[in-house]
């Protein structure tokens, strides 16, 4: 291990988020049977598993977006149930979208803005006049999302309507409207899908300074496997809604149920 | 060549985040803004007035207005005439039970009645949307239009079911005249516009635009689709009711239930598609188009010399007006104020397009 990796891994906190025993079911469907895993501080977790075994489901639960008919979620030592997408935000998860999910219509900036909406507070008759603080909270914030675009190296198309920008850096503006919200948690739903190496290179580039910068923890989802190895502390595997594997990389890759799953079994 | 933003450099977020950040729009908007004020009443006729300039004034508004509600926050109404008309009529009761109160406070007071029956009739769009959220709107609509034709309080319990408004005054400004009535409704739809377009770049203009584009992406990010589209509801019908108000107390003078029908609704709705919905430019282009068009089609024949039945002119006239309807919209589905942006992206490279 170099020196990077090593201060790593003892940044790595104590356990911020924990599943137990998650069941989440549409009508016959079981989405996610007795799933449990926990989340620890400032580490890179992935969640993997062939189509369909209920990985992007998994993130949607800990959103909010479904709520499990069974399991307990605890974040920081609460425990929640049943909370909205945006209560969820506002405890500080965000995450990005399999398939991007950007306002369209609006320009980069906006969209990076608009991440900042849950801390912008001065009220409608405020903004009408574009007084007070409803001037200086725009400027203060877009000082922050600033920073973002530079940070991501997306100065050129700030002004641009998102819908025109070529599908990489659509991505890449979706992963800055989720920092906008200053998470503690951050979930990638697939960030590399359907990107050239140089792309998925700047991209993991991005994920673990942002993991390293920010202190964020990171929950993502990937297909490419050496790219999982690669960057994650602790991987989860998921196999049509239950959990086949939990471990480091080099023990998920010795599994012997995670290879079956991966590669198929002669029966 | 002349139109372009080079070597305007902004060197704070507060000069790039103006509402107009190049020189040259400053400088025409002033411009405009003079003509309109200072020029406009020297030369123009009390009939252009009257047919075109104040009706245009009007539905101007409550354009903008439906704008905010279909073409920012994405929720379709298809009865938007309903809130004019309880801005109408709120206005008209206000203005009779309670004669003291300044015209101006009586218009906001109405604008904040129909926000009330819009936030009402908004709540249905927390759970549905689309097709469905909009013949839901129309129960908005029939609701108002029974209201007011039944209920005989509302009308001040008259006859025939119409009513009559006396000149409005301000500050003891009789606003009477055509010139007058003009300037007043500029003057109003100057701080609308202002204030329309402060509220759509700022934080509740993002919320409504991200319900628009992708909801769901928008509550996981943290913003309340209750809040967003509620506000939208209510400011939008907002300015309707004001525009309702103006069109009852300013343009008609006297109406009955049926001034505010369905066909109003669609017109508005035509207005924003026409213009170019998400645009604030676009509801002024939109309301001129509807406006201005059946009356230069009716003027045609005239011009040409052609002898024709008033009756076959008037069918004649709407023929047109509704292919021209759908030809804008094939070339340009994006509204007219689209085709205004394209023309402004060649102008800043004319005349060297390489």
């Amino acid at each position: 291990m170099n020196e990077k990796a090593i201060e790593h891994a003892h940044r790595i906190g104590g356990v911020v988020l924990a599943l137990e025993g998650v069941s989440l079911a549409f009508g016959g469907v079981k989405a996610l049977s007795d799933v449990s895993f926990d989340v620890r501080e400032h580490e890179v977790r992935a969640i993997i598993g062939p189509n369909g075994a209920g990985k992007s489901s998994m993130l949607n639960v800990i959103n909010g977006v479904y709520h499990p008919q069974q399991g307990t979620i605890r974040y920081l030592g609460r425990e929640y149930h049943d909370m909205d997408p945006h209560e969820v935000a506002m405890s500080g998860i965000s995450r990005t979208f399999q398939n991007l999910a950007l306002f369209k219509g609006m320009s980069v900036l906006d969209n990076i803005m608009s991440g900042r909406n849950l801390k912008m507070h001065s009220n409608i008759l405020l903004q009408a006049l574009r007084i007070g603080p409803a001037l200086r909270e725009e400027i203060e914030h877009r000082e922050v999302v600033e920073g973002i675009i530079d940070f991501l190296e997306i100065q050129a198309y700030r002004k641009t309507q998102v819908g025109r920008l070529p599908y990489g850096l659509q991505k890449r503006v979706d992963l800055a409207r989720a920092l906008a919200m200053e998470p503690r948690i951050l979930l990638l739903d697939e960030p590399m899908a359907g990107m050239n190496m140089e792309e998925k290179q700047d991209m993991c580039r991005f994920i673990l300074d942002v993991n390293d910068e920010f202190g964020t923890t990171i929950v993502l989802i990937e297909h490419d496997m050496s790219v999982v190895m690669d960057i994650s502390d602790r991987v989860l595997v998921l196999d049509y809604g239950k959990k086949i594997g939990d471990g480091t990389p080099d023990e998920v890759r010795a599994n012997q149920a995670v290879i079956e799953a991966y590669l198929g079994v002669s029966h | 060549m002349f139109y372009r933003e080079n070597g305007q450099f902004k060197s704070n977020y507060a000069s790039d985040q103006q509402m107009l950040p190049i020189l040259q729009d400053r400088v025409f908007m002033g411009l405009l803004l003079v003509f309109a004020f200072g020029a406009v009443p020297l030369f123009v006729s009390d009939y252009v007035f009257l047919s075109l300039l104040i009706p245009f004034l009007i539905l101007t508004l409550a354009a903008i207005g439906l704008n905010i509600l279909v073409g920012y926050c994405g929720q379709i109404s298809i009865g938007h005439a309903a809130f004019m008309s309880v801005g109408a009529y709120a206005a008209y009761n206000l203005a009779l039970r309670l004669p003291q109160l300044n015209f101006l406070v009586v218009l906001v007071l109405a604008g904040l009645i129909a926000a009330a029956v819009g936030i009402l009739f908004g709540i249905p769009s927390l759970r549905i949307k689309g097709l469905y959220l909009a013949v839901a709107t129309l129960a908005a609509q029939f609701f108002t239009d029974w209201l007011f034709a039944r209920v005989k309080w509302f009308t001040n319990y008259s006859s025939s079911g119409s009513v009559s408004t006396a000149p409005i005054e301000l500050f003891g400004w009789k606003v009477d005249s055509p010139a007058e009535k003009y300037l007043f409704l500029l003057g109003v739809l100057v701080v609308f516009t202002v204030v329309a377009k402060n509220l759509v770049r700022g934080h509740i203009g993002r919320a409504w635009m991200s319900m628009r584009d992708m909801d769901v992406a928008a509550e996981v990010i943290g913003i309340r689709p209750v809040y967003a589209k509620l506000t939208a509801f209510a400011v939008s019908s907002f300015y309707v009711g004001v525009a309702g108000a103006l069109w009852g107390f300013v343009y008609l003078g006297a109406w009955e239930p049926l001034a505010f029908n369905l066909s109003l609704s669609l017109n508005l709705l035509f207005m924003i598609i026409i213009g170019g919905m998400g645009s604030l430019l676009g509801s002024y282009f939109g309301a001129a188009f509807i406006v201005a068009l059946p009356i230069l089609l009716d003027q045609v024949p005239n011009w040409l010399g052609v002898e024709m039945s008033t009756a076959l002119a008037s069918h004649l006239a709407s023929m047109i007006f509704g292919s021209l309807i759908v030809f804008f919209l094939i070339v340009e589905p994006h509204g007219l104020a689209r085709l205004w942006a394209i023309g402004k992206e060649k102008l800043r490279l004319w005349p060297f397009p390489h």
